[in-house]
């Protein structure tokens, strides 16, 4: 072959690998920056603060955090897993439709929920009215801005992806697992608790994990019930107490809970990665249940989705509808332009750090990418809340440093510098945070892109340009689509970075939610929240497409 | 007898995937359905097993019911040990736990010594503490064999064993299987879409074709003496030639007069088919009958010829490698018809 030496070898149509690797060092600053601010700070206490915290302010919240976490990971691991055991595994009526429609809850941020719920069966709401209508007191019903109430809440808004994780676990393995210990001797239900639940253990575990991230990192469903955890007093010591230390010295002890379910998650995937089967062509028949059993199943999966999210969608459409005439003025569309012009910046620079570092894996595929990689993208584990203070806290140091350097060159007449209160400080932030979730699609989708499907096309006279453009880009399309519709969701959502860090006046669907819901003005907060949700459901159905191959 | 199927069916709605299948198995035979992708083989192995119920018919073992359209037998108190096609192993179990697994009847140090005892047999004693995903797929196809066999089952049941290993390793597992299953006198049946592996363990297969069984025979037997044309067709290799019934057992054709099995209510002048095997077809020199060779596969040993005859038929000859010829050539050959089958005419 003469064309051989005349055409590039391959690998080396992507130049500037030096370029690249210098791109994906400053791209882990935004994530590792913040995590080394805390950690300083965890070393270097200040005597005072410390005293201040210790006393006034981590026995309730380390008591409150430790509660919250383990009831919603209890309560929200078994709903998941016995959701997924019952359509997994049984048949019953309307079986197909709750399969996926269990998935829906996701679409609701759980601060929504929150306040839903709170709105619906505080004293004042319509449910409470009613009782007292009808019964003349509601002084027994259980108050709902409680620790359990706020543990039954966020249980509701996070037992999907324990749904989703064993799901899939009993779908691939569950019912030929069964069938293997019935030949072995055990009945159904022996093989059950002896088989088919400690396979899935892995991915449940893996599931709750995720949980416990989460609920460690909620900031606004908290909020609306007043339960203070770590969230909400990085947030006070930060605005209430502007006491920057305080919220640095708190976010320091609360990564220390997250590095711990961290680690559980990593192991316990690493645990379902050697323990998954082969792909099975053809499922094991599912258990038919009797007909009281059958009955169960029914108003169990049925009250967990109306509960989860039909009630919640019913009662936020009907107070959207009767504010709607007040509210849906100049400034509602503000809220929604703000939030959507932040969520496409966001969407833009992630998938675009995203592809870049997938290339730079896909061409120096060592250990050494592989680290600086996951540090790049290690925010995902990281608090919100976390995040922004351990992004300012640096930006001011330098603003103030600048300002410095500007005062004794130019003097009184040095322009006042604000850097914190910048765009750029907020898509810092959002990129730190959200990377992971536009990273592993295209990373996914670029290992499709084979190094033989390269060749194949140089082979074929397709080189450089032309490569990239007849078969990496059609290739790559669809993980694209997938990474910025996922971070435009997640940064439409999105609560405590956007809070913290965006420039004055820069108020979003999600900073509206939080302002009104601080009010206790639940019907004003249902407008932009009817918006998030909707943009929520496309994630959800996406991910029940996905759900509905595989069933 | 340890196994019988009486006109076992199973329907899925309209489609029949077994229909009338009868058969029976002795203790310490081993038994093989055998039949393309899609002829009802598997699901009735899950009759058998219990996991599908029977929608006609019995399945008995060693005496006792298992299975009738108002009866079932739940699969854990069958005594009926399975190898499934992905293996099936518990991925949170040692390998000595897998195979324990089975045995909770037994007391505890019973229960590791019935297990160690079994992993010798199938050679992985030194494996017993690995995981399965660190075991070689054919050593995890020999847990899975252990497993299924710990318990002492009346019957184990194998759901295509091999289908998931490479060609080399799965000739070498068959005649291991085997041996395993023969040592412990175990009766077994065996599902599978591969002759070679059919012949290789059982000994005796059934084919099946569209949910209904075709022939219950020796692999011997199948091969020379097939029931039915689909049977001819899909064990080993062979052409039909047109014949011409001239007295009992006896057809005209044009490669002479031969000999086979005959139908009581056919006459002289029925017309029939008759099966010739490349190694009834022998290539002689000296004969006076020619054919053209219009095809050739060189396979080692011997090639296979494909000729045609003067009429245009075409047979198919196995002759020594030595016996180089080109394609186009005319060669002699000769007919020694010990175990020719006649058809009727379709």
């Amino acid at each position: 072959m003469s064309s051989s030496s005349e055409s590039p070898p391959p690998r080396q149509f992507w130049r500037g690998s030096r370029l690249g690797a210098t791109f994906t060092l400053l791209l882990c600053l935004p994530a590792l920056v913040p995590l080394v601010v805390i950690v300083s700070a965890a070393f270097s206490p200040e005597a005072e603060v410390w005293a201040h915290l210790a006393q006034y302010v981590l026995p309730e919240v380390v008591a409150n955090t430790v509660k919250l976490v383990i009831g919603v990971a209890l309560i929200g691991g078994t709903l998941g897993t016995g959701l997924a055991w019952l359509t997994a595994m049984c048949e019953f009526p309307g079986r197909r439709f709750f399969d996926w429609a269990l998935l829906l809850p996701l679409a609701i941020p759980a601060y929504v929920l929150a306040f839903v719920a709170v709105g619906f069966l505080d004293y004042a709401g319509p449910l409470q009215s009613w009782l007292r209508d009808v019964f003349g007191s509601s002084s027994w019903f259980p108050r709902i801005r409680s620790t359990g109430g706020t543990i039954f809440v966020l249980s509701l808004a996070f037992y999907p992806y324990v749904y989703l994780m064993a799901r899939s676990a009993f779908l691939t393995q569950g019912g030929r697992a069964l069938e293997a210990a019935q030949t072995l001797g055990y009945d159904r239900r022996a093989a059950a608790w002896r088989v088919a639940i400690p396979m899935a253990r892995p991915w449940i575990v893996a599931g709750i994990a995720l949980i416990v991230m989460e609920t460690l990192a909620d900031f606004g469903a908290v909020s609306v019930f007043n339960y203070n955890t770590f969230t909400t007093a990085i947030y006070r010591a930060w605005f209430g107490m502007f006491s920057v230390s305080a919220a640095l010295e708190l976010a320091g002890v609360l990564m220390l809970f997250v590095l711990l379910a961290f680690m559980l998650e990593r192991r316990s995937r690493t645990a379902a990665h050697f323990s998954s089967s082969r792909d099975l062509s053809r499922e094991a028949p599912r258990m038919q249940l009797g007909p009281l059993a059958r009955y169960s199943a029914v108003c169990m999966v049925g009250l967990v989705f109306v509960l989860a999210f039909a009630l919640p969608i019913v009662q936020l459409l009907f107070w959207a509808f009767t504010r709607a005439m007040s509210d849906l003025d100049a400034r509602y569309f503000g809220f929604v332009a703000r939030s959507l012009f932040l969520a496409v910046s966001a969407a833009v620079v992630i998938v675009a750090a995203s592809v870049l570092l997938a290339y730079v894996l896909r061409r120096r595929p060592t250990m050494l990418t592989r680290s600086v990689i996951r540090i790049a993208t290690i925010g995902y584990a990281v608090p919100g809340t976390v995040l922004a203070v351990g992004i300012l806290v640096p930006v001011i140091l330098l603003n103030n440093f600048l300002q410095d350097l500007l005062r004794s060159w130019l003097g009184a007449s040095a322009p006042v510098l604000l850097l914190q209160g910048t765009l750029l400080t907020v898509l810092i932030a959002y990129l730190a945070r959200f990377l992971a979730v536009g990273f592993n699609p295209i990373e996914s989708g670029l290992q499709r892109v084979t190094h033989s499907i390269d060749e194949a096309a140089i082979g074929l006279g397709v080189v450089g340009g032309a490569l990239l453009r007849k078969v990496h880009v059609p290739l790559l399309r669809t993980s694209l689509a997938t990474a910025a519709t996922l971070v435009f969701v997640d940064v439409m959502k999105e609560m405590p970075i956007t809070l913290i860090t965006r420039p004055f006046g820069w108020d979003t669907l999600a900073v509206r939610v939080f302002e009104m819901t601080s009010e206790g003005e639940w019907e004003r907060a249902a407008l932009p929240a009817v918006a998030i949700v909707l943009v929520g459901l496309v994630p959800a159905a996406m991910l029940t497409r996905r759900g509905a191959h595989v069933a | 007898m340890w196994l019988e199927l009486r006109d076992v069916a199973r329907f899925f709605g309209v489609r029949k995937a077994v229909d009338g299948l009868s058969f029976r198995l002795a203790e310490g035979s081993i038994g093989c359905l055998l039949g393309p992708s899609g002829c009802g083989k598997t699901t009735a192995l899950r009759c058998i097993a219990g996991f599908e119920p029977v929608d006609r018919g019995e399945i008995q073992a060693h005496g006792r019911v298992l299975s009738t359209p108002d009866f079932l037998a739940p699969p854990e108190s069958r005594r009926i040990g399975m190898v499934f096609q992905d293996y099936a192993l518990f991925p949170h179990l040692t390998v000595l736990q897998n195979v324990a697994f089975g045995l909770h009847r037994l007391p505890q140090s019973a229960r590791i010594k019935r297990a160690e005892d079994i992993l010798a047999t199938v050679g992985l004693a030194e494996h017993r503490s690995h995981y399965p995903h660190q075991l070689s797929g054919g050593q995890q196809q020999r847990v899975a064999l252990a497993r299924a066999l710990a318990p002492e089952p009346e019957l184990v049941l194998l759901d295509e064993p091999f289908s998931s290993l490479d060609v080399e390793l799965r000739e070498r597992l068959g005649t291991e299987v085997r041996a395993v299953l023969k040592s412990l006198n175990a009766t077994a049946l065996l599902v599978t879409h591969d002759q070679q592996e059919a012949f290789a363990v059982a000994d005796l297969v059934g084919v099946m074709s569209n949910g209904r069984l075709e022939q219950w025979d020796s692999p011997y037997e199948l091969y020379h003496r097939p029931a039915s044309r689909f049977v001819a067709d899909f064990i080993g290799q062979g052409v039909f030639i047109a014949g011409e019934v001239v007295g009992a057992g006896t057809f005209q054709t044009e490669l002479g007069l031969m000999h086979a099995n005959g139908r009581a209510d056919w006459t002289n002048g029925s017309q029939v088919d008759l099966l010739l095997r490349p190694d009834d077809v022998i290539h002689d020199d000296a004969s006076q009958l020619q054919a053209e060779v219009c095809q050739r596969a060189f396979r080692g040993a011997d090639f296979l010829y494909t000729l045609k005859l003067p009429s245009g038929a075409r047979v198919l000859s196995l002759v020594p490698s030595h016996h180089d010829h080109a394609v186009g050539e005319r060669i002699g050959i000769r007919i020694e018809p010990d175990h020719v089958v006649a058809f009727e005419r379709r």
